[in-house]
């Protein structure tokens, strides 16, 4: 029964379909039952954890200043609705494009003057897990500044750059081949509705940019450092790209 | 240049292969050491749910499911879990009685590749029932190296 | 102190069995991978799992590599009477841990 049911799961490999905006697809969609299952339910998604201890980071009164976040933002659940659905954003004191993570890292800087935690730290990825879970569901809407716009660009023109030993572009999977497999796995469209996720690859919550480094080294190029401009600006792309689709965060991945 | 289809039928060829040190042998050993002799074992009575294809091998969620009244007079004592070619046979052993109220647990488990998985429940009158599964894990192609 | 994640009904019927989850944020490292300077990780991974009611065994556990980072656990427990669940989690490296949940028995 089992094995009958493999094949026809082996059967049923979605047809190859170029996507256009209108076939957005989450990533979700593209799971096993089992995987779906586990994002849905928090008590089961070990994503919830780092929520969890986001939550614990979000109470706690930190550096000089000795002032936790919620000594400015006050209640999470109100202050920190739609906050993760905008990012990317312009930080106007440096001029410079933050992502979520680089802007909680400002604040610890700026407003806590404590050290901000590292990126990709488990304190770093839990507060981002923590500040996202309160967009869930909300639509992601990224923010109408025509610096961002051109930051979208450049982020685009890096998206469809063909890079690495293998000359691929992110463009070449996520769009031309998205729907159908490389081995196993489905190519999803890359659309970054649940960052931070827990991976089951990781066996943990990453950020986008740990994805998109293993992207890079995927095709055998040399990926940015954590933080560079690059990741910051495809990142305003994608979420441009995904606008109105749904927050996921944290979502599981395979 | 090689063509794009060229290159992606390449990829999967880079994903890490993970070595398997269990086999049907030392599964056997290590049932015959959950058991502590060489004891009947019966089909039947217990269920495993597990999903028959999995897309990644470190997180395969995994329920077990035994036919008991879990009464202190008739009941689940233990149930064991006993994979294939895992680096190592045994997953869980768990104890429950009358007090678990019903014999099932969930949890969730890694399997190193491809093999059959097995079950067995111990009731409280010493007799050994088993259920077993065959699981494939596809090899993803974009794994972190 | 690693993150818990506890679902337990907080009533009950007398004699109504219910449904228990928990789940802790550990890494459940094998002992069979390899650093990244080719170095073999050394195994550190929760052993052993136990929820008792008022002090009486409910379910029990003894963990081994093969279950995933993070353990997830469901299983079940027979409403007596009031009292109060215990979960304990303890392994490598001097790891335990306590967690304790009140459930109110009615009926």
């Amino acid at each position: 029964m089992r094995r009958a049911l493999a094949a026809l799961l082996l059967l049923a490999l979605p047809a190859a379909a170029p996507v256009g905006a209108e076939e957005r697809r989450s990533g979700f969609a593209d799971m096993t039952p089992a995987t779906q299952a586990m994002q849905r339910d928090d008590a089961a998604n070990p994503g919830m954890l780092w929520a969890l201890e986001g939550e614990a980071l979000w109470l706690a009164p930190v550096g000089r200043a000795a002032k936790a976040c919620a000594a400015c933002h006050g209640d999470a659940a109100a202050s920190m609705r739609g906050v993760a659905a905008r990012y990317p954003a312009m930080d106007d004191a440096t001029g410079q494009a933050v992502d979520l993570a680089g802007r909680i890292a400002l604040c610890q800087v700026r407003h806590q003057q404590a050290d901000p935690a590292p990126r990709e730290s488990q304190p770093a990825l839990a507060l981002a897990a923590y500040v996202g879970l309160q967009s869930r569901g909300l639509p992601i809407t990224p923010a109408e500044d025509s610096r961002m716009a051109t930051l979208r660009a450049a982020g685009e023109a890096l998206y469809r750059e063909r890079r690495g030993q293998l000359d691929l572009s992110c463009a070449q999977c996520h769009d031309d081949n998205a729907g159908r497999r490389l081995a196993g796995s489905v190519i999803p469209q890359g659309h970054p509705t649940g960052y931070p996720i827990y991976r089951l690859e990781w066996q943990a919550v990453g950020s986008l940019q740990r994805r998109l480094r293993g992207c890079m080294t995927g095709v055998r190029s040399e990926p940015y450092a954590y933080g560079a401009p690059e990741y910051i600006a495809i990142e305003a792309f994608l979420m441009g790209r995904a606008a109105g689709m749904a927050v996921e965060t944290p979502a599981v991945r395979p | 240049m090689p063509s794009r289809r060229a290159v992606l039928a390449a990829l999967p060829a880079i994903a890490v292969i993970r070595p398997a040190g269990a086999t049907p042998e030392t599964m056997q050993a290590a049932i015959r050491e959950f058991l502590g002799r060489d004891r009947p074992i019966q089909k039947g009575r217990v269920t495993m749910d597990i999903p028959p294809l999995v897309e990644n091998g470190n997180t395969v969620p995994l329920s077990v499911v035994v036919e008991s009244p879990m009464t202190p007079a008739d009941h689940v004592r233990r149930i064991a879990v006993f994979t294939s070619r895992n680096p190592l046979p045994s997953v869980i052993v768990a104890e429950l009685g009358p007090r678990a109220g019903a014999a099932r647990f969930a949890t969730r488990i890694r399997l190193a590749t491809t093999q059959h998985i097995m079950a067995l429940a111990e009731m409280n009158d010493g007799s050994v029932w088993s259920d077993t599964a065959e699981i494939v894990v596809t090899l993803a192609a974009c794994v972190e190296s | 102190m690693a993150r818990v994640l506890l679902q337990v009904p907080a009533t009950a019927r007398k004699g109504e069995v219910i449904e228990i989850r928990v789940l802790i944020q550990h890494p459940m490292e094998t002992g069979f991978r390899v650093g990244t300077v080719g170095e073999v990780l050394p195994r550190d991974i929760i052993r052993r799992f136990a929820c008792t009611w008022d002090g009486e065994p409910v379910f029990s556990a003894t963990l081994h590599p093969a279950i995933a980072a993070n353990p997830y656990l469901a299983f079940t427990a027979r409403a007596e009477a009031t009292g109060t669940l215990a979960f304990t989690w303890s392994g490598d490296n001097g790891f335990a841990q306590t967690e304790t949940r009140r459930v109110t028995v009615t009926g």
